[in-house]
């Protein structure tokens, strides 16, 4: 039921992991659900050097955290914020119907680290 | 992929090779109807008794009492709305349980929907329920009483006996989903008071798409597929000859030696429960210790999900299965988890392994190898775990 990429992304997540002292850090979702995505960003001059996460949630959750931090890593705050679940999930071959929502995480935990990350530094 | 271990049983089994050779010859060879009056009906119509005497002798019932259906699931839908239609004068009150199956569960949902009222009985954190809760239950519009023997996800095993000693004292009609009991537990209708029966075959080496209903002589129930005059005006529709005979011959097999097929799932079972509880940490077996399915292993491991669990062990060889939302397409995890009090988020960690009658001590084994380092491979991409460590254990 899921892609070749999705397999990939599942089995070997790029980016698990957390970063110390980050610049900005999103917590999306609730165990009662589920899945919870955490994202760590690590950025210098509007530019996000790094990137980490831990996901708690189904294989599509974990794919789609591990390619959607691929995906924003290098990329300017502006660049990482036009990241939409349906770009992660083409990236990633597609996903099922029912795991559409996974990606939709994803994309919350990016948003929601960005906006801490601006908040701390009053952007 | 080296080596393949199939702990998914209570999902579905093989068949048996010599089911599948008994059921051959009625494909190309032997395919009269048996409602026919010719010798190609005959010898069918022979096949056909035999396959039912065989599910009678595996019941202690009697051959009369015994219709073949398309499965586990129609039996339960039969006997359900079969019983609740045929007393509507009387009454429109059944009596289940929070943890049935859903050929039973949304059976009575729908009959809710219709008209019936319908107790849903909790059960004890093991998945017990207890027999004189069903008694308190019980109020004179009751008409059914509808307790599986064995729960098909935790592998609990109710005390029907018990349940049905009191339906019998009640005047009350008395059905049980057998679907996973049947080669696993002896089973016996008269002494257990039961009056409807639902079996399937591919739960026990038998084809799938092939079930029977028990009905006790004199119990009142609806036709519930109306056509032809099959099984004695009851059930309708040309009987799958092939399957029927598989499931007569495969019910003989598994019900000619139930203690000995038992006890050697027991020990299976032991030593991998055994296994994981010692080797990992934030863990809980689901379902009773004892009072449990030979095959029947259901564990939550705490801080990750099911699913993300089935398809890292699928790629070590490992199948098995999981109560977790992620696994059913609805956003809630199993009722039954819920219903014995696990909260969601536990739910949705549980693994459950079915083991079968060609499961080796080596690969129980390999399981326990395997299953440790896997769950430790997802705790650490969790961010539950993190906050966890060092932590008060809450289960």
């Amino acid at each position: 039921m899921y892609s070749d990429q999705v397999m990939d992304h599942f089995m070997n997540p790029r980016n698990v992991g957390e970063i110390e002292n980050p610049d900005g850090v999103g917590e999306v979702g609730n165990a009662k659900c589920g899945d919870i995505m955490k994202v760590f960003l690590k950025i210098e001059n509007d530019i996000i050097v790094d990137v980490k996460f831990k996901t708690f949630g189904c294989g599509a959750a974990i794919a789609t955290s591990s390619m959607s931090t691929e995906m924003i890593k290098g990329k300017s705050v502006d660049e990482a914020l036009a990241l939409t679940n349906k770009a992660v999930a083409e990236a990633l071959g597609g996903l099922p119907p029912v795991k559409m929502h996974c990606s939709v995480l994803a994309e919350h935990a990016i948003k929601a680290a960005i906006e801490d990350y601006k908040k701390k530094h009053n952007k | 992929m080296e080596q393949r271990i199939y702990l998914d049983h209570a999902a579905t089994t093989y068949t048996k090779p010599e089911v599948l050779e008994e059921m051959l010859p009625y494909f190309t060879r032997k395919y009269g109807n048996p409602s026919s009056v010719h010798s190609f009906g005959r010898e069918t119509r022979k096949a056909l008794d035999l396959a039912r005497e065989r599910v009678a002798k595996a019941l202690n019932a009697d051959p009369g009492e015994i219709f073949f259906t398309a499965g586990g699931t129609e039996s339960d839908n039969w006997a359900i709305k079969g019983t609740a239609l045929a007393n509507q004068k009387k009454g429109n009150h059944i009596i289940t349980t929070a943890i049935e199956h859903h050929a039973v569960f949304h059976t009575c949902n729908y009959l809710e929907r219709n008209g019936f009222e319908v107790t849903y009985l909790p059960v004890d954190k093991y998945g017990m329920v207890d027999p004189e809760q069903v008694r308190n239950a019980i109020n004179d519009k009751t008409v059914l009483i509808s307790v599986m023997t064995a729960n098909n996800e935790i592998g609990t095993i109710q005390p029907i006996k018990e349940i049905g000693a009191i339906a019998k004292e009640k005047g009350i009609a008395f059905h049980t989903d057998a679907v996973q009991a049947i080669g696993s537990i002896p089973i016996d209708v008269k002494e257990m008071n039961i009056d409807l029966l639902s079996l399937s075959a591919h739960k026990f080496y038998g084809p799938k798409g092939v079930g029977a209903l028990y009905i006790r002589k004199g119990v009142k129930l609806q036709q519930f597929i109306h056509g032809g005059a099959q099984e004695r005006n009851r059930r309708a529709g040309t009987e799958n000859l092939p399957a029927i005979v598989g499931l007569g011959k495969a019910i003989e097999l598994a019900t000619q030696d139930i203690p000995g097929h038992s006890a050697r799932l027991t020990a299976l079972r032991d030593r991998l429960i055994s296994g994981i509880l010692s080797k990992v940490e934030y863990t809980r077996l689901n379902g009773h210790p004892t009072m449990r399915l030979p095959g029947n292993a259901n564990f939550s491991f705490e801080f990750i999900e099911g699913e993300a669990l089935l398809l890292t062990l699928d790629i070590q060889g490992i199948a098995g299965s999981s109560g977790s939302a992620c696994t059913s397409g609805s956003l809630d995890p199993s009722h039954v988890l819920l219903a014995i009090g696990l909260p969601h988020e536990i739910a949705h960690g549980s693994l459950r392994l079915t083991l079968g009658d060609q499961n080796t001590e080596e690969e129980i084994d390999y399981v326990l190898e395997v299953i440790p380092k896997v769950v430790q491979r997802l705790r650490e991409m969790s961010p539950l775990f993190n906050q966890q460590k060092g932590g008060q254990k809450h289960v």
